[in-house]
């Protein structure tokens, strides 16, 4: 249920952002899903790759902060409504989410929406029980 | 008259030295025998009081520098009881713990007398009336106007630094004719005033008095433009007394120091050997008359060259060009001593940061800004922006605590400050002066 998620701190200039993109490219890796959070000064670019543990190790040798964490998936319907839904069912538990951003996936009607949620343990089991899907690594094919 | 202190002002020189003999013989004598310190470092340099046979003879005296005020803090070179004590002023320090001075009754009736004669020098008279934005408190600038101004006999306002609006509706409704702050605030004043559609030209203010930090010609003249006044530069540090080390003559082409009591030499910063009049070096001042906290040779780290030994105004006191710049990093903004060794301190106090850091120093709308870089490694980073500004506002109150002025922190990615295999560069400072 768990998705490892790589987040890069991004200073707030011109190519900067490029330089993270063209090492994933060149060596093959598949970017998922991502999101850029940003404020006045810098960014963190929040990204859902295909081979994230051979990403961190190539980010981190080539001097970007970079770290590893987990978050938490789930599929929604590719509809009005479909995110509300989701969001209900957490805020009704007390369950605050961080931050999140969507993406959709090319065989699928649904759309998957990235969750980072700090009580992520007691999110999974609600979002169960009321019957919302989960993704899960393979369901990304993430290696 | 146009000397407040006839007498010694225009003193023929010859006499000017023996009266500077005189009087660095009883220095001598009075702090060997009073601070601890000194006899120590004395007998160090097996030196005698009996041995300052002339002026020359100084050179057998040993340095003080800013180091030896901090390791005897804060009472360590305290010359007299603390009964006689009747003033304590501080500086900011390298460690967050500031310079201690102390004067007695007399060194602060010394004090008047020296703002008195620099400000006399400027044409401040007992009808005039004298607004101070220089900041009060520990900082010796706004005191040290105070009762200079006050000595004359004008009417002192003593506003203190920052509140543009109040500075100015005061200026206006009280007749302000002459204003003391540092150079970068009458500009700022200035500017603002103008912004505002306040006409600062007809407020009848004649001339201000600026200094605290660095400035140039340029300055004078934006200055002068701007108020329509005529700005004088004064030099002084808190170790020898505050402001009235040096002031400026109507001539306003350099400083005379106050050398019956202070006593000037300008050395190579490195060799510490004297440096021939005329060519650039480190001054270095003797408190000759000073009761409380006397300094033999004191180390001021600014640098500027002898100009003459005489002037058009009739003065004889030694006359020395503007400071130059400083013969170590110390950089000071809006009228506060920093060094980049006081932010390394409070950086490297924040556990988790690592000493690699770039100071970058600005004039934005005539105010100095003070930004910190600092990289971001992964001990710090997170996945939410709000851990981040969390982390920058940890580093910024942990330098504002030990500097006492606000700075801004900036995140940087890490390896883009440069590394340094000798002395680092941890300064940019884009002021122009």
């Amino acid at each position: 249920m768990l998705l490892p998620q790589l987040s890069v701190f991004v200073e707030n200039k011109t190519g900067v952002l490029n330089g993270v993109i063209n090492i994933l490219a060149n060596n093959s890796i598949n970017i998922r899903g991502l999101s850029l959070a940003e404020t006045k000064d810098f960014g963190i670019l929040r990204l859902i790759l295909d081979k994230p543990y051979k990403a961190l190790e190539l980010l981190k040798k080539n001097n970007y902060t970079t770290i590893l964490n987990e978050v938490i998936a789930v599929e929604v319907k590719d509809e009005p409504g479909g995110l509300a839904k989701v969001l209900n069912i957490l805020a009704e538990k007390g369950i605050n989410v961080e931050y999140m951003y969507g993406f959709l996936e090319k065989n699928k009607d649904n759309a998957i929406i990235v969750l980072r949620i700090d009580d992520i343990e007691r999110a999974i089991d609600i979002l169960i029980e009321n019957n919302v899907t989960l993704v899960k690594r393979d369901d990304l094919e993430l290696i | 008259m146009k000397y407040w202190d006839i007498a010694y002002e225009t003193l023929d020189r010859e006499v000017l030295k023996a009266v500077q003999l005189k009087r660095l013989q009883e220095l001598v004598k009075y702090v060997y025998g009073n601070v601890p310190f000194y006899n120590e470092k004395m007998n160090e340099l097996n030196v005698k009081p009996d041995d300052i046979k002339s002026l020359e003879d100084i050179t057998k005296l040993p340095f003080t520098e800013k180091e030896d005020l901090r390791k005897n803090y804060p009472d360590g070179l305290f010359a007299t009881s603390k009964r006689d004590i009747v003033r304590i002023h501080a500086s900011s320090g390298t460690t967050g713990k500031p310079t201690v001075v102390a004067y007695t009754k007399e060194d602060i009736d010394l004090w008047q007398n020296m703002m008195a004669r620099a400000l006399y020098a400027g044409g401040v008279t007992a009808a005039d009336i004298f607004q101070i934005a220089y900041g009060y408190g520990l900082f010796t600038g706004g005191l040290g106007f105070h009762y200079g101004a006050e000595r004359i006999g004008a009417i002192v306002i003593p506003v203190s630094g920052g509140n543009t609006a109040k500075q100015l509706m005061l200026m206006q409704d009280l007749k302000t004719t002459v204003l003391a702050c540092t150079p970068s605030y009458a500009i700022y004043l200035g500017e603002e005033a103008l912004k505002r559609g306040i006409d600062i030209k007809n407020f009848g203010i004649k001339e201000g008095f600026f200094g605290g930090e660095p400035w140039s010609e340029n300055i004078r003249k934006k200055i002068e433009e701007l108020w329509d006044i005529k700005a004088y530069d004064h030099y002084g540090l808190s170790e020898i007394i505050g402001p009235g080390v040096a002031f400026e003559c109507s001539q306003q082409n350099g400083l005379h120091i106050n050398e019956d009591h202070f006593y000037p030499e300008i050395v190579d910063s490195k060799t510490l050997e004297p440096v021939p009049d005329g060519e650039v070096g480190e001054l270095v001042i003797t408190t000759l008359t000073k009761k409380g906290m006397p300094l033999l040779r004191y180390r001021t780290k600014d640098l500027t060259k002898v100009i003459s030994r005489s002037c058009e105004c009739g003065r004889t006191l030694v006359k020395i060009h503007r400071i130059m710049g400083r013969a170590d990093d110390m950089l000071i903004i809006r009228g506060v001593n920093v060094f980049p060794s006081q932010i390394e301190e409070a950086l490297l106090s924040v556990e988790e940061v690592q000493p690699h850091y770039m100071i970058i120093v600005d004039r934005i709308n005539s105010m100095d800004v003070i930004e910190v870089q600092v990289e971001v490694n992964e001990n710090v980073f997170s996945d939410e922006i709000k851990d981040l500004e969390a982390f920058e506002i940890k580093v910024k109150n942990q330098i504002e605590n030990i500097l006492g002025i606000s700075v801004s922190v900036k995140l940087v990615a890490p390896n883009t400050i440069e590394r340094f295999s000798g002395k680092a560069k941890r300064v940019i400072d884009k002021r122009v002066f």
